[in-house]
């Protein structure tokens, strides 16, 4: 029987299905619940890594031993896992080793857009790119074969449309892999320049025999419908150039993007006068084509910004434009994502935001206290880039510059990549304020347990990462802990640790609000002691709102943390 | 047929588009879900798609593709309205939310929204919060519009019952049958 599930389900359905049994992965939207869903499967061993580059080691480690292994990332996280992937494609792998990495065209949850086929170029390692769930299960189940058959890791390159979109999937059983002998092989595992110049050489032979796999493998396949327009499309965009051109013109829809086939795309292309190559991001299908001759229309017609849609596809291609829509007869007003109600970082915010500090700030729910009514952050890049950023501004600028400065972290970002930022402050006599909010949980990516809750992601209790004795040993000696609703406290504990000539760590702790385990009951209410002083509006509360010209907390929305009793000057709110 | 269901992060749009899909699917269609995880799930406008037929290809709806828009809030109807074709019909929730730019008074909150829908599209308003709450859990106005739309569709309303049974978790189902009721006698 088909089912309806969505890309990443399916990625985790072929996965188990193949016979994958180590999965390592870190958080990341769009590609988190293709390992949220590996946790259905019992017989797989799951984890979340700290980090991405870890993930990538693991299960380079699980293919090496003759698994077949799975490491499952955002398109940045292909950034911080690119160094053990540019080796691993030369050491190749022993159990099929698979890397599954999604884009997000359109930044739906991203700081950028990258597109995540250059790495499959410039690592020189096979990519597939599935159109919909359905070939999101095929594609992982094929990729295992290539990677065992040409001894290649395999990239699957998913973006949000794949990943989070529902199709129907046949379900089958799964296939008898049995663990792969694992013999020490130096001369393929350890890479030194002696060993690599040979692996080298083999990567290159190895993209040559994957170029001609690419000509015939029915995973690139043309739709031949006798017209004279034709498109060259894969993953989502294929499915966007079938709605909007229907039979109207011929495809060749490639399912393995890295490395592309030369013969077939020059076959096709004779068969049609003119040849639209349709991918969002970048060039690279279409540059492919020029470099073999074959004359294309593609960025010429078709922006690099963003996602397609069929509409956009239409009006390239006939020259047809869309109905004119119905429109609202005034703007609408957008509606930002905000922190939840109860959140903890608000406190911080509050407190941040009245010390008028600079704040280096960095990714996660967090990354939100950079909008109105709070606009703290001063700046944003990567994951863990707030430490290193706080550190050069206060280099750059010195010691009173860096007493006005603070540096604000969540706890799996503090882990992912903070922690050597850290250890460069402590090393290199740095003076910088730190502050982890720990929230117990990585809440950005939609609640998953890290190394500093104390839970491993199958839920069963593990040894949990003590923030203020890791903080401590690398040399931090101002650990202090405190708790972000009780804003004054923590207004006292900012300005003493920024006003030292030391490196300090404030671990700012109180649980996200959707954790099971909070249990914020009833909810406040704004009395007649109220004066209007607003002071409350300044926590950026989605629940306080002003109506007819009075503070009003909305009962649907407030879920009683008690934050803005504690910061009405007047005792004016009272929880009911 | 193409359905659209908008509303604020946190709502529950996610699991009434579930039960949408898992619906057209017991009907035997081809169905694609468009969904929204991560960001904008804190607070913001989430969008998710719906659509069933023969055949399905592109997940998303475009402007003036839409046959059904389900708003679980007002400025949300407003906001997805170019996205509605012409005659089709909108399910609107009557509940506001204020966006943060309308909190801080960056932005107004436009005035009788549902006058103005009216004017241009084929309208079905309810206050599901009060069903919901009439039902047992405000949580389960999602449930009360899953109801509301089920009335606008052809698939039988057993085919509707027997989904949410099978959707919704057990302790939660008393509160969400009784919600599906009183949407679907609206
Ligand atoms: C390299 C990289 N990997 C993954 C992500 C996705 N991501 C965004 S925020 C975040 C973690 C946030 O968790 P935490 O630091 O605990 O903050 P919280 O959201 O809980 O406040 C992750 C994994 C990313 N942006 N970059
Ligand atoms: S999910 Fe948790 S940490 Fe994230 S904004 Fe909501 S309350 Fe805050
Ligand atoms: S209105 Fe007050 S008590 Fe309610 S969620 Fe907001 S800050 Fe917390």
């Amino acid at each position: 029987m088909k089912r309806l599930m969505l890309g990443n389900e399916a990625v985790a359905r072929g996965a188990y299905e193949a016979g994958v049994t180590v999965v390592s992965s870190y958080p990341g939207t769009p590609s988190t619940e293709i390992t949220e869903n590996i946790v259905k499967y019992d017989d797989i061993y799951v984890e979340w890594a700290p980090n991405e580059k870890v993930a990538a080691e693991v299960a380079a480690g699980a293919s090496i031993a003759g698994a077949r292994a799975m490491s499952c990332m955002k398109h940045v996280g292909l950034n911080v896992m690119a160094d053990p992937v540019f080796t691993a494609s030369y050491t190749g792998v022993n159990g099929g080793l698979v890397l599954c990495v999604a884009d997000d065209q359109g930044m739906h949850s991203s700081q950028n857009e990258q597109d995540s086929r250059h790495y499959a170029q410039a690592a020189k390692i096979a990519m597939l790119e599935p159109s919909d769930s359905g070939e999101c299960k095929e594609f992982t189940k094929k990729a295992y074969e290539l990677s065992e058959e040409y001894d290649t890791p395999v990239f699957i390159r998913l973006s949000t449309r794949v990943s989070h979109s529902q199709s129907l999937v046949e379900e089958e059983e799964k296939c008898g892999y049995a663990l792969r002998d694992y013999k020490k092989d130096p001369g393929k595992y350890v890479m030194t320049p002696a060993n690599a110049v040979k692996r080298h050489a083999a990567v290159e032979e190895r993209i040559k025999a994957l170029t001609k796999f690419a000509e015939t493998t029915d995973l690139n396949r043309i739709e031949d419908n006798g017209k004279k327009i034709g498109v060259i499309a894969a993953g989502i965009t294929y499915m966007y150039a079938k709605e909007a051109l229907g039979n109207e013109a011929n495809f060749l829809k490639l399912g393995m993007i890295y490395p592309l086939p030369e013969k077939l795309i020059k076959d096709f292309a004779k068969k049609c006068d003119i040849v639209y190559v349709i991918e969002e991001l970048d060039p690279i299908i279409e540059n492919h084509c020029r470099a073999i001759g074959v004359s294309v229309k593609g960025k010429d017609a078709f922006t690099l910004l963003g996602e397609y849609t069929p509409a956009m596809i239409k009006k390239a291609v006939t020259g047809e434009e869309p109905e004119e829509p119905l429109r609202a007869e005034e703007p609408v007003p957008v509606r930002p994502p905000v922190m939840c109600a109860g959140c903890p970082h608000r406190g911080t915010y509050y407190v941040l935001k009245k010390l008028g500090l600079t704040v280096t700030g960095d990714i996660g729910c967090y990354t939100l206290g950079s909008a109105p009514p709070l606009e703290c952050l001063d700046t944003t890049i990567c994951m863990g880039a707030s430490v290193g950023v706080s550190h050069g501004m206060a280099k750059a600028r010195g010691e009173e510059f860096a007493k006005n400065t603070v540096a604000v972290i969540g706890d799996s970002t503090f882990i992912h990549s903070g922690i050597t930022g850290l250890i460069d402050i402590v090393y290199n006599k740095g003076v910088s304020t730190v502050l982890i909010l720990d929230n117990s949980i990585t809440g950005m990516t939609g609640h998953q347990d890290n190394p500093t809750t104390g839970y491993t992601i199958r839920g069963e209790k593990t040894r949990q990462v003590n923030l203020i004795t890791l903080c401590r040993g690398v040399g931090v000696d101002n650990v202090v802990v405190c708790d972000p609703f009780d804003v004054k406290e923590l207004e006292r504990v900012i300005k003493e640790e920024t006003a030292k000539a030391e490196p300090s760590v404030i671990i700012v702790q109180r649980p996200c609000a959707l954790l099971k385990s909070v249990k914020y009951t009833g909810h406040c209410e704004i009395t007649d002691k109220c004066r209007k002083c607003k002071v409350c509006m300044k926590l950026g509360c989605p629940a306080i709102t002003v109506k007819d010209g009075e503070m009003f907390i909305d009962v649907t929305q407030c879920n009683g943390c008690g934050l803005c009793v504690n910061v009405c000057p007047f005792g004016a709110i009272e929880k009911e | 047929m193409n359905i659209m269901i908008v509303g604020v992060g946190g709502q529950g749009t996610l699991l009434a588009s579930r039960i949408l899909g898992r619906v057209a699917t017991k009907s035997g269609y081809d169905v694609k879900i468009s969904e929204v995880h991560g960001m904008s799930q804190r607070g913001g406008s989430v969008v998710t798609y719906v659509k069933y037929g023969e055949k399905i290809y592109s997940p998303i709806i475009g402007e003036g593709e839409a046959d059904i828009i389900l708003a679980f809030e007002l400025l949300e109807a407003y906001r997805a309205l170019p996205y509605l074709k012409k005659g089709g019909t909108m399910i609107v929730n009557t509940q506001r939310m204020d966006p943060m730019p309308v909190i801080t008074g960056a932005a107004k909150y436009p005035d009788n929204i549902e006058e103005k829908l009216a004017r241009s599209v084929d309208l079905i308003t309810a206050d599901a919060l009060a069903a919901a709450a009439e039902a047992g859990n405000i949580r389960a106005a999602n449930v009360v519009l899953i109801g509301l739309l089920a009335k606008s569709t052809e698939v039988e309303k057993d085919v509707w019952l027997d989904t949410i049974r099978r959707t919704v978790p057990p302790r939660f189902l008393e509160v969400n049958l009784k919600a599906f009721e009183l949407g679907y006698g609206m």
